[in-house]
């Protein structure tokens, strides 16, 4: 239970790589998913997944979402961020609150 | 609003009355914890927020100099200098109570064996900048983790508490308490009927 992974295209993550973390090439949906729950099995901590990749498979994502372990958790890739990472704190907050009471702020930007 | 089911006895009275302690001590303790939980909650929240936006932004810095080395080099170049990483990193996860949540603690220990993995004839100087920038950026990068796994547990176990509550206060504890309402009614109705019995059987033996 000691490892971490990072999944996404290639351009993105390669540099992890060098940190000594695993890297996951992924290039389509249906990869992504698969490495996903591969990660999931085999005992990593924590997933790291670019927002690109990490939208297309939503659902695989939000099965992970209630258990301890693994913690995925979107980074965004270097064409820039789609906000996803940031709309799931106001989707945690909805949860617990009931309202997003951040809204003014997100408001703002 | 509907009521239990039970026989009007006065055994079922004391023992509705004692759900309905319990019922009550219930509620409020669930209350005090809801309300504790979401404060902290609260506060995670306000921390995750710029805790995200600043790693967005570095990571970002980070990965386009990534790209940049990359095009300088070329890939084959590039995946041959990082081919074998010199560091590894190990992850501890220890775990910790909010409000008796267990939350993920992360910690790690970074085992360098050497500065970098590659020679400096093949690689361009961006890519040791890109890779500094990157080592620098995970740290922040695993106290994200560690606070959105906490977050999103916390939203759980919140969304749980606050429907016991709402259970409790809106379900529960009106319908004992309608209960016991119903009970005494009907035993004060039969103590009414047996006193009149009384007096009338009284009435009946005095006129005979």
């Amino acid at each position: 239970m000691n490892k971490i992974a990072v999944i996404g295209d290639k351009d993105s993550i390669l540099g992890f790589k060098s940190l000594g973390l695993d890297v996951f090439f992924t290039l389509n949906a249906k990869d992504t998913a698969e490495n996903i729950v591969k990660c999931a099995h085999e005992n990593y901590s924590v997933i790291f997944i670019t927002e690109q990749a990490a939208a297309e498979v939503k659902s695989t994502i939000d099965k992970y979402k209630a258990v301890p372990f693994p913690a995925i958790i979107l980074i965004p890739n270097n064409k820039g961020t789609l906000g996803i990472g940031l709309a799931s704190i106001s989707e945690n907050v909805e949860k617990a609150v009931g309202a997003d009471i951040f809204s003014g702020k997100e408001g703002d930007k | 609003m509907a009521m239990l089911r039970v026989n009007p006895t006065r055994m079922e009275l004391t023992r509705l009355k004692k759900r309905l302690s319990v019922a009550v001590r219930g509620h409020k303790l669930l209350k005090d914890k809801r309300d504790e939980m979401i404060r902290q909650f609260i506060e995670l929240v306000r921390q995750n927020r710029t805790l995200r936006l600043e790693v967005e932004k570095l990571l970002q810095e980070a990965e386009s100099n990534f790209v940049l080395s990359r095009a300088v080099m070329g890939e084959e170049a590039l995946d041959e200098a990082l081919m074998y990483p010199s560091r590894s990193i190990e992850l501890e996860i220890y775990s910790k109570s909010i409000m008796s949540v267990d939350v993920p603690v992360l910690t790690y220990k970074e085992e360098a064996a050497g500065k970098n993995p590659y020679g400096f004839i093949a690689t361009t100087s961006e890519l040791d900048v890109s890779i500094q920038n990157l080592s620098n950026v995970f740290s922040r990068m695993l106290e994200l983790a560690e606070l959105e796994k906490t977050i999103s547990l916390l939203a759980d176990e919140i969304e749980k508490t606050r429907r016991r509550v709402n259970a409790l206060e809106y379900v529960m504890i009106p319908q004992i308490e309608e209960t016991i309402k119903y009970i005494k009614m009907k035993l004060d109705e039969n103590e009414r009927a047996s006193t009149t019995r009384l007096l009338r059987m009284k009435d009946i033996i005095a006129d005979a």
